[in-house]
């Protein structure tokens, strides 16, 4: 998917750095968290700190490559992207972890539905919520009072169920 | 015989009327993800384990291996007529299928694809079948340091022996086995990385890491990508039936295409791709009409699709007799079964025959219905590829969280999608392949714990891990397969590996 770019100059690729950075920071609090274990290595002298302990150093390696490539050239450019329909997803995805459990499944799901439609192209957000708001309920009708799957509710489904 | 006997059995299990239904649905299901872009099987059973929490496990497994083979089915349709491969191991059959519907001849090219992946999935399930007692009998001398081993060999050919770099997917492999840390360790019971927060100490959950990888990176990245492809479906003209001349040009393309991709579905190898590249370089070299490879020659329809759907069935052997699975959507079957307290693995076939032979033997009906579904019913599949984009994609964004939503309606397992979602569309961004950080988080626990059971029965000595023959064997062909792909990378080689890139299916 990404076009490879081969990039003959020195200078450091930025991405790379910032994705080793990344690593280390990750490695760093394996290692943190691994040092409060009690190691109860037993028999085998392994114990449940070893492992995180044996991850974290690898990825310290990994970032150390990663550097390494992003230095000598190896590392893949991206290819360009339109940042606003990334955030149009986000921002929806967002929205419903935060109205979830206020405004119950199908409004919060409704308006990611029309977030992600505007994200590729449906603009109208007028058509796109009620289209949203109307596929998600009769979503949540069936996976919750068909399937048994445990969804949260709001002002919307207490119309037709009563309210927990 | 005895696996006559068994899958005569299995066959009698599967053929009950509500496991019919279950396999016709996740064939249906399979053939649908299959044709969409943009959603594949692993993705597609990912959403659907929290749905099955309370159905039967037989069925529930039916369905979804349903699934799997029914989306190696579908993704020729998209490759054919479309030109975008619906799931990754289509991407060969797209260079000369969509050849030929340009000319004209995507009934033939349909016909062979389907009929292929039918001759392909018969016998490769079939093999399956025999095959899978004598490996039963093999992994029941395992001890904990054989099958450490083993999966090392396949977080190695998993993450960094094909693909672009050995680098970026040996970061996605510890990704996800940083991730598989978190929660309460199964030896001590202590909490690792969980940072006081009572929903992380269960762990990450596979589905979740899936869903938000497949789903929710995907949508990023198709939203993101400059520039408008061309997606203009190709209509199917004239008749579906292939002439004599095709049939003669394909028989032979199908069994070659099965014995080439069986075997590497089967070995611990990563995915069905592998297998339908080598396929297509064999037809390429045998043909007798060099002249129309790259213009669309039927064979380099017929070989690859069989292989890939050889391999699907290939896959199934580690996963069942081993619990070892080597692609994404074995992965996730591999979370199906832990759903169930099932535990894949010799054992399996000695406590529960009746699960194990019935999902096989339901294999081979699921492979009929598939043809059925795929030939006459074709028209009905190609209508799927003109839903727009729009809603299709927010379609998979409302099904992806409400998988997640069903399996725990909590913030922070929704916090955890998103931020995966994005850690998933920068790692498509800058080419660090998305199979590796699954099979890295679903396999990290077992590796540590067989690692830890080996040491403690060795009393903390090293070697142990080497004293074995099947072991040291077994680490050796890891080494190899870590080591030959760097050098072979650093001579300006790689793109052969680059196009063998085992990414999600």
């Amino acid at each position: 998917m990404t076009a490879r770019t081969e990039t003959s100059k020195r200078r450091p690729n930025v991405a790379a750095l910032v994705i080793a950075a990344f690593l280390v920071v990750i490695a760093v609090v394996m290692l943190f968290d691994a040092a409060r274990l009690a190691d109860m290595g037993g028999y085998s002298g392994v114990g449940p700190a070893s492992f995180p302990g044996v991850v974290a150093f690898a990825l310290i390696g990994l970032a150390a490559w990663t550097v390494y490539d992003g230095i000598f050239g190896d590392f893949p450019a991206p290819e360009p992207q339109r940042v606003a329909p990334v955030v149009w997803i986000i921002i929806g995805l967002m929205l419903q972890l935060l109205l979830l459990n206020v405004a119950g499944f199908s409004i919060a799901t409704g308006l990611m539905f029309a977030c992600a439609a505007r994200a590729f192209g449906k603009r109208n957000l007028a058509l796109s919520i009620p289209i949203g708001i109307a596929l998600s309920f009769a979503v949540w009708a069936v996976f919750s009072q068909i399937l048994m799957l445990n969804l949260p509710t709001g002002p919307l489904e207490h119309l037709f169920v009563a309210g927990r | 015989m005895d696996a006559f006997y068994f899958l005569m059995d299995g066959l009698a299990t599967a053929a009950q009327p509500m496991l019919l239904v279950y396999a016709l649905i996740g064939v249906t299901l399979g053939t649908a993800v299959g044709v969409l872009p943009g959603i594949g099987p692993a993705l597609t059973v990912a959403l659907l384990l929290p749905v099955t929490y309370r159905l039967d496990p037989t069925g529930s497994l039916i369905m979804f291996a349903g699934i799997y083979y029914g989306g190696m089915y579908g993704g020729s349709t998209t490759s054919i007529l479309l030109n975008t491969p619906g799931e990754s191991a289509s991407i060969i059959t797209a260079l000369e299928g969509n050849k030929m519907a340009r000319k004209g001849r995507g009934g033939p090219a349909l016909a062979t694809a389907a009929i292929g992946s039918f001759v392909a999935g018969l016998i490769a399930t079939l093999a399956l079948a025999f095959l899978a007692p004598w490996i039963v009998k093999v992994a029941l001398i395992f001890g904990p340091r054989e099958y450490f081993a083993l999966m090392v060999l396949a977080f190695v050919t998993v993450s960094a022996a094909f693909g672009d770099s050995t680098l970026r997917g040996l970061v996605s492999l510890f990704l996800g086995l940083a991730l598989a840390c978190i929660g309460i360790d199964q030896l001590s019971g202590q909490a690792r990385l969980s940072f006081g927060v009572p929903e992380m100490l269960d762990g990450i959950e596979v589905t979740t890491l899936a869903v938000a990888m497949f789903a929710i990176g995907e949508a990023m990245a198709v939203a993101g990508r400059v520039g408008t492809e061309d997606d203009s479906v190709i209509a199917v003209k004239g008749s579906v039936w292939m002439s004599r001349e095709d049939w003669k040009r394909s028989w032979k393309p199908w069994l070659r295409g099965t014995a080439t991709g069986f075997p590497i579905g089967a070995m611990p190898a990563g995915g069905a791709e592998i297998g339908t590249f080598l396929s297509y370089a064999t037809e390429k070299k045998l043909t007798k009409h060099p002249e129309e490879f790259g213009h669309g020659a039927i064979e380099g329809v017929a070989g690859p699709e069989a292989a890939n759907n050889a391999s699907a069935a290939g896959t199934l052997v580690p996963l069942l007799t081993l619990g070892l699975p080597t692609t994404a959507t074995a992965a996730i079957m591999l979370a199906g079964f832990q759903q169930f307290g099932l535990q894949p693995g010799p054992l399996l076939f000695a406590t529960n025959p009746t699960l194990v032979w019935g999902l096989i033997a339901s294999l081979l009906i699921a492979n009929a219905m598939l043809l059925v579904l795929n030939l006459p019913l074709i028209g009905l599949w190609v209508k799927l590829l003109t839903i727009p984009k729009p809603w299709l994609y927010a379609g998979i964004l409302l099904f992806a969280t409400l998988g997640t939503i069903g399996a725990n309606p909590s913030s922070v397992e929704l916090g955890m999608l998103l931020a995966f979602g994005v850690l998933g569309y920068v790692m498509r961004l800058y080419g660090y392949p998305i199979a590796p950080i699954v099979i890295g988080l679903i396999l990290g626990p077992m590796a540590e714990q067989q690692l830890r059971r080996a040491l403690s029965i060795s009393q903390g000595d090293w070697t142990t891990l080497i004293q074995s023959p099947v072991a040291a064997g077994l680490l050796a062909v890891a080494a190899l397969a870590l080591i030959i792909p760097m050098i072979l990378r650093a001579r300006g080689k790689g793109a052969v590996l680059s196009q063998m890139a085992a990414d999600e299916d």
